[in-house]
């Protein structure tokens, strides 16, 4: 299969500053890639990227017919807006199917077909009335992962996803994650800074700091000059707070 | 308090603050459901004060008000939003300068030219003698463009106002709703303020959709359930304003606190009797 998203010497800038400096990879179907790195090192600027919210500076991005076709399923980062919001878990899941429909003001019942499904597959269905704002973190979580699959069949970017979460909370969303990925075949695309949890999750890490420190194998990366400077100071920082 | 709204239809410029005020209060309720949830509330406010500086400018050079104020409120809706998204500077802050400065403007302005005349006093806390025919159409109009928004791009509403993100990333122009929902908030207060004042018009966008949040969980049922709330509140404003003889915004908005007190007592209940 052809690889959906492929990065040649990619560049990203704002203004008069780079975000992203030459960089090259390729996600492939079924990858599990996590993309990690300090703050500003360009993480969020490379997902808009493949997003398509942002042009290449320099540089090729090319994403796959397909990919475009199916669509991507996003999950951004919260808002602390979104936290108290008055929506039932239903609205916010089927809002994921928007993507599919561009001009009609209503929704199908393909789509409400695809929100309950979507609901189902993450075992949310019973909470489909419910207030939003009234579930705990990792619930909240479950709902906008729902609301991603709606949006595609194919593959997942998830930006910062593990943020405020408890630490059952953090294991039950990787369980998930993983199965997903190997389940359902889901290609992950995420964005994070548990590096320790990451490296036995993941299939390929990449390590940015505006260029690529590190991209492989997740296997390699707790080897690495990078990955061992990086998990060094990340922990480190952590034992002492 | 049948016969005493018989006897308020008998008075044609009542009819038109009635028609004229509903319809402003629906527009203001159903863009405040989106302005409040995406902590925005603060842009109402604003846009009150940078209408009375336009209004002052107005009533001194002799324009007809609507004219001069809706492009530059208009404006200024569309630099307020960009200040809010632009997070270098701290947006509470720019706003709560910008509105000081402009209302400072309105106020120089009067008292170099006409002195502060009646016809700014009014404007400043709202007199029920302003809606004249052109506004009341006027109001029509807006409403039902804002009624046909969250009608047919209901989805698209709940998408921008729960995650821009998202949105964006499912090709949804999330700048054109937020620029659409700023110039149409603009021009509702524009209408609205001279009957409700400016110091007094930012509750009727903040008010239903908060008090509405107390009772509802869905958006859906927020959404429609402030619109209602308002157009109610309104209407009882206006008949107490007739019956106590007080001027019509500030019992408005007395209306509306009571309606937000009622619901808190009723989702503590609520709450209470889920126990």
């Amino acid at each position: 299969m052809n690889p959906f998203i492929v990065c040649e010497h990619v560049d990203f800038g704002y203004e008069d500053q780079d975000a992203v400096i030459d960089l090259s990879l390729e996600i492939n179907p079924g990858d599990y890639l996590c993309i990690v790195g300090a703050n500003g090192s360009g993480k969020s600027t490379l997902i808009k990227g493949f997003l398509g919210l942002l042009k290449p500076t320099a540089g090729r991005l090319t994403v796959s017919e397909e990919l475009r076709r199916g669509g991507i399923g996003y999950l951004p980062q919260q808002t602390a807006a979104q936290k108290d919001f008055p929506a039932t878990v239903y609205e916010v899941v089927i809002s994921g199917t928007l993507n599919r429909r561009r001009n009609r003001p209503f929704y199908s019942h393909t789509e409400k077909n695809m929100a309950n499904k979507s609901m189902e597959r993450l075992g949310i269905t019973g909470l489909k009335k419910r207030c939003y704002r009234e579930l705990s973190g990792g619930q909240q979580q479950r709902v906008l992962i729902a609301r991603a699959l709606c949006a595609t069949k194919q593959m997942l970017i998830l930006d910062e996803p593990i943020t405020g979460l408890d630490p059952s909370a953090i294991q039950d969303f990787y369980s998930l994650i993983r199965e997903l990925n190997q389940k359902d075949q889901m290609t992950i695309v995420m964005v994070s800074h548990d590096v320790r949890n990451i490296v036995s999750q993941a299939n390929k890490i990449l390590h940015m700091q505006q260029r690529a420190l590190f991209y492989g194998r997740a296997a390699d990366y707790a080897g690495s000059l990078a990955g061992r400077k990086f998990m060094l100071t990340v922990h480190g920082a952590g034992k002492t707070e | 308090m049948v016969n005493m709204v018989g006897e308020m239809l008998s008075y044609p410029f009542l009819v038109r603050a009635l028609i004229g005020g509903m319809m402003v209060s629906l527009c203001a309720a159903l863009l405040g459901v989106s302005l409040v949830l995406k902590r925005y509330s603060m842009i109402g406010d604003g846009l009150s004060h940078v209408s009375f500086g336009a209004l002052s400018v107005a009533v001194a050079t002799g324009w007809s008000p609507l004219a001069v104020s809706v492009p530059v409120v208009a404006l200024a809706a569309f630099f307020l939003l960009r200040i809010t998204e632009n997070s270098k500077v701290k947006g509470d802050a720019a706003i709560a300068m910008i509105s000081a400065c402009a209302l400072a403007f309105g106020i120089v302005v009067t008292s170099l030219t006409t002195g502060m005349s009646t016809d700014v006093s009014s404007y400043m806390f709202g007199s029920i003698l302003a809606m004249s025919r052109g506004d009341v159409i006027l109001s029509c109009a807006l409403s039902a463009l804002v009624l046909c928004l969250f009608v047919f791009c209901y989805n698209k509403i709940f998408a921008v106002t729960f995650d821009e993100s998202f949105a964006k990333a499912s090709g949804v122009s999330v700048k054109f709703y937020n620029i659409l929902i700023a110039v149409l908030t603009a021009v509702t207060i524009v209408l609205g303020m001279r009957m409700m004042g400016a110091m007094l018009i930012s509750s009727l966008i903040i008010f239903p959709s908060l008090t509405a949040m107390r009772v509802w969980k869905s958006f859906r049922g927020v959404a429609i359930c402030s619109g209602v709330l308002s157009v109610l509140c309104f209407f009882l404003g206006m008949v107490l304003s007739y019956g106590l003889s007080i001027p019509a915004g500030a019992s408005i908005v007395l209306v509306n606190m009571a309606a937000f007190l009622l619901f808190s007592a009723v989702s503590r209940g609520l709450v209470f009797v889920n126990r």
